[in-house]
């Protein structure tokens, strides 16, 4: 199929970007939409000219390494579907497609179409973790732990930071992440005793990143490739709440 | 070399012998960790909670996107949970017999030892093991094993342990005693005297060229299957690191052993860019059968059973289905060659759950495998709940890599080697669910030992990257690149990785003869040529520059393939995945030559043009008896 592309072509961090034009002739439906941007880099290469910058690595949705906006949706139009696993059947021959960056103050582009996440990185460090030293573990049944909280830390867990959610939010909040990785925790009984410090601390984080604030609009969760629930951000904040009223701060990365 | 005693007492008394650094003097010793996938992640983790100056690089923009993330199906430990006989022995035995032994007893005991330890490791972090009703871990069987051992996440086993090891790893740059750089590619090694300096990188997104200083370096930059072009590893997977290694004195070992991973959705397209897996887990509840005719036009379900044939349960009775890769894999490429495929380019296999569907009802097998049927249906369109799954193999581990000591220290002095990226452990073939358990082994239970061992023999060194051998380093590497950029040709670098991956498939894939790989040694050197005159790479080294990236990538690539095909050729008789169809029993089984091959072939490399020299490491076995497989 034919289509027409419009892609954000951005030098560097401080130079202004614009969206060039580009048209694209046979392409298959059976390709990702990787591989669609892959055919249009190789014949820009072809041709001597810059191909385009993107983030990408397994290419199988789990890594979290690609995503950009596809008309101006995150990962695009598929639900549950990172940039990777959305296959070009998804359009028709003659359309019109708008690709650009991941836009979010916590999230400068850095070329084209690849940002730098880094802040979420920071936001784990400040205390999304579980404080083990590598052979202080006790034997692995000893602590049973219900299935049912087994696996809603493990909903929580599959979030693979993509950052989705924060391009997604119109103010550019980063709760639902950040309740993701404070809930898969929390929730096990390995994550009670540091669970207070924790949210403080990884909300402290995000407060200190150039992320926006949680308004509940709900476009983190409908873009969410993991399938991520909004739940989580309430409860996230209830863990926030209860360090406050201790007193507990949180330390940042 | 290997510590003499029992088999069961090897590790325990080594490690009792081993030197040790005292915490006051670790943060006076700096170590270099290339990777952050689960070998690199958990070493620099455990190196920094002990108190060492670490420095810790990946070539994502986060170390928790190392392709360990990509990992199904699950870990592999002897905990005897279900009382179905498992031991140590066990693991150890199968993980032997499944490597077809050409892997080192002393070794493999020593992961089936520290296996257990991996898991308590991973719960006490928070990793979301799958639970029964009890609240305690469940398990699964898993490919080429008669217990239930392995542990799993889910399909995303891979993931929630990365992210065990990402989280205490940011635990640790948090505290200051790693520093990470994400972003950044390692392009040589600094070596002075046969002993590891440091590494020269390049920054990704400046483009500048640097080098970093230690006193000691751990390469855990995992394996190297996109040789093939199309495999199941991610797009950034590369060889560069260890190959570098390699020609600065490392020697490499067994490069010619790939795993060919049976479970895989079969290729689609010339525009494909790689080969996605479905967990093998699939497998356990999955029957694998094609049409009994050759030229088959009806539709699955049209096919009555009798005009099925479900070849592995057929020849292979006591294990079926669950056979080790290599042999489902030669297995399945049998069939479709014989004209027996499934799907639209007759390429694939079935894998069939309308039994276990029967058996066990949807939800249960909605709830084991839900999200690889959900990503088979994103890929082809299809529904494996009504209609069986195409699955067909592709290129998936390498068990070769540099050649390690019982310590995991390569040739070269100070150079550590762990993870996905040594020989260590999986002899010709690896097992299901043993590749996350030897990665955390080497990183959590291993190294930390054996690179104190090493350090403490250097209290008190400087250590510094301003000696001449860095930036006679750091020059070459500027020429390498500046070459790529100077070409200038009219091919681009993927066009030249298809045409190289097709070769190497062709001729050193799942079945070798020495007709074929001679070829190939004609055809990779030409091709070659061509690329270093002809590949074109737009843009400049000191900027962010993806071409230029996979230019690099590729280059070594050429060089590896011939390395790959020169060792498949030296090795005549089959072994594992190692089918040469020249040597193989009246069955069609792989068939070793114990007299004359019972050895690691270990490279050396002897200068650009000239043969590399082979060394061999005699393998003994005093414990077992090396046996001729049979899953009959
Ligand atoms: C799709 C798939 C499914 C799998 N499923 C299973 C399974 O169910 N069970 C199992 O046991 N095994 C499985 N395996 C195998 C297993 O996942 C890998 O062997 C293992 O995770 C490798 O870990 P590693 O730490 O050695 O390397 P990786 O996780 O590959 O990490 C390599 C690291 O090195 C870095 N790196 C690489 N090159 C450079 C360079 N030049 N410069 C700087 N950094 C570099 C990367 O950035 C990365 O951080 C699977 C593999 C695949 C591909
Ligand atoms: S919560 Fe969802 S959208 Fe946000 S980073 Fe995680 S996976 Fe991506
Ligand atoms: S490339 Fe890994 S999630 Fe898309």
């Amino acid at each position: 199929m034919r289509l027409h592309l419009q892609i954000w072509r951005q030098e560097n961090p401080s130079a202004s970007g614009n969206l060039v034009k580009y048209t694209l002739d046979d392409v298959s439906e059976d390709s990702s939409f990787l591989e669609m941007l892959d055919l249009l880099n190789e014949q820009l290469v072809g041709k001597g000219e810059v191909p385009v910058v993107f983030d990408h690595d397994c290419r199988e949705g789990i890594c979290g390494s690609c995503g950009v906006m596809i008309n101006g949706l995150a990962h695009g139009p598929s639900a549950r579907t990172a940039t990777c696993q959305l296959h070009m059947r998804t359009f028709k021959d003659g359309d019109t497609i708008q690709i650009e960056p991941w836009r979010s103050a916590a999230f400068p582009v850095i070329r084209d179409l690849m940002v730098d996440r880094s802040s979420m990185d920071r936001i784990v460090q400040a205390g999304g973790f579980i404080s083990v030293r590598t052979g202080s573990a006790p034997e692995a049944n000893l602590i049973p732990v219900p299935k049912g909280d087994s696996d809603e830390a493990f909903d929580a867990a599959a979030c693979i930071g993509c950052g989705a959610c924060v391009a997604q939010c119109p103010n550019g909040a980063a709760q639902l992440f950040t309740a993701a990785k404070v809930g898969h925790l929390n929730i096990l009984p390995q994550g009670r005793p540091e669970r207070y410090e924790r949210a403080a601390g990884m909300v402290a984080q995000m407060e200190a990143e150039s992320f926006g604030s949680c308004s509940n609009y709900r476009e983190c969760e409908a873009v969410c490739p993991k399938g991520i629930s909004v739940d989580w951000i309430a409860r996230m904040n209830r863990d926030f709440l209860v360090a406050r009223l201790k007193g507990i701060q949180g330390k940042t990365a | 070399m290997i510590p003499a005693g029992p088999l069961a007492d090897k590790w325990t008394n080594h490690r009792d012998h081993l030197k040790l650094v005292s915490p006051a003097n670790r943060r006076k010793f700096k170590i270099i960790v290339v990777g952050s996938g689960l070998a690199g992640g958990a070493a620099a983790a455990s190196f920094g909670e002990m108190g060492y100056n670490v420095e810790c690089f990946c070539y994502q923009d986060s170390p928790r996107r190392a392709h360990s993330i990509a990992a199904q199906g699950g870990i592999n430990a002897a905990k005897n949970y279900r009382n179905d006989g498992d031991s140590i022995w066990r693991l150890f035995y199968d993980t032997i017999k499944g490597g077809d032994f050409r892997s080192r007893e002393a070794n493999v005991y020593r992961l089936a030892e520290v296996s257990m330890e991996i898991i308590d490791q991973a719960v006490a972090q928070g990793v979301p093991f799958a639970r029964e009703y009890g609240g305690l871990l469940d398990n699964r069987s898993f490919g080429g094993a008669q217990v239930a051992r392995t542990f799993y996440s889910r399909g995303q086993t891979g993931q929630q342990l990365l992210l065990g090891a990402y989280q205490a790893l940011a635990r640790q740059i948090a505290a200051g005693t790693v520093k990470m750089y994400p972003r950044t590619e390692m392009l040589d090694l600094v070596v002075e005297k046969n002993r590891a300096r440091g590494i020269v990188i390049r920054d990704l997104i400046t483009g500048q060229v640097r080098s970093h200083a230690a006193h000691t370096v751990v390469l855990a930059t995992g394996g190297y299957s996109n040789v093939y072009n199309l495999s199941t590893n991610a797009i950034g997977c590369n060889t560069t690191a260890i190959w570098r290694a390699y020609r600065r004195g490392a020697l490499f070992a067994n490069p010619s052993f790939g795993q060919i991973h049976p479970t895989c959705i079969p290729q689609a397209g010339e525009h494909q860019s790689k080969l996605t897996l479905m967990s093998e887990s699939l497998r356990n509840d999955g029957r694998i059968w094609v049409p009994v005719k050759t030229d088959e036009t009806r539709a699955a379900d049209q096919i009555p059973e009798n005009e099925r044939d479900y070849f592995l349960e057929r020849k292979y009775p006591a294990f079926g289905n669950l056979v080790p890769r290599d042999v489902a894999s030669r297995n399945a490429k049998t069939v479709v060659d014989q004209g027996r495929g499934v799907g639209p380019m007759k390429n694939g296999v079935y894998l069939d759950f309308a039994d276990a569907m029967k058996r066990l009802g949807r939800d249960t097998i909605e709830e084991r495998y839900g999200n690889l049927i959900e990503m088979y249906q994103r890929i082809t369109g299809e529904d494996a709940y009504s209609t069986p799954m195409r699955i067909f193999p592709a290129p998936h581990y390498t068990m070769g890599g540099l050649w390690v000591d019982y310590n995991l220290m390569s040739t070269i002095d100070g150079l550590f080697v762990i993870g996905e990226a040594n020989f260590s452990d999986h002899g010709a073939n690896r097992l299901g669910a043993s590749a996350l358990m030897q990665g955390l082994a080497d990183g959590y239970f291993i190294a930390p030992y054996t690179v104190a061992n090493y350090l403490s023999a250097h209290l008190g060194e400087e250590v510094s990257a301003s000696s001449d051998p860095f930036s006679r380093t750091e020059d070459e590497v500027r020429q390498r690149t500046g070459k790529l950029l100077a070409a200038n040709g009219t091919r681009t670098v993927d066009s030249f990785h298809r045409e190289l991956g097709r070769i190497v498939w062709d001729e050193c894939g799942m079945e070798r003869n020495a007709k074929g790989i001679h070829h190939a040694l004609i055809k990779i050197p030409a091709l070659r040529d061509q690329y270093h005159k002809n590949v074109r790479v737009p843009g400049r080294g000191a900027e962010l520059n993806q071409e230029l990236e996979r230019a690099g990538r590729v280059a070594d690539y050429f060089d590896l393939a011939e390395l790959m095909c020169r060792d498949a050729l030296s090795r005549d008789e089959s072994c594992g995945c190692h089918f040469r169809s020249e040597h193989q029993t009246d069955e069609g089984e792989a068939l070793r030559h114990d007299d004359q091959f019972s050895y690691v072939a270990a490279w050396e490399y002897a200068g650009d043009g000239q043969e590399p020299r082979m060394h061999k490491e005699e393998l003994s076995f005093e414990f077992v008896e090396p046996s001729q497989r049979s899953y009959k």
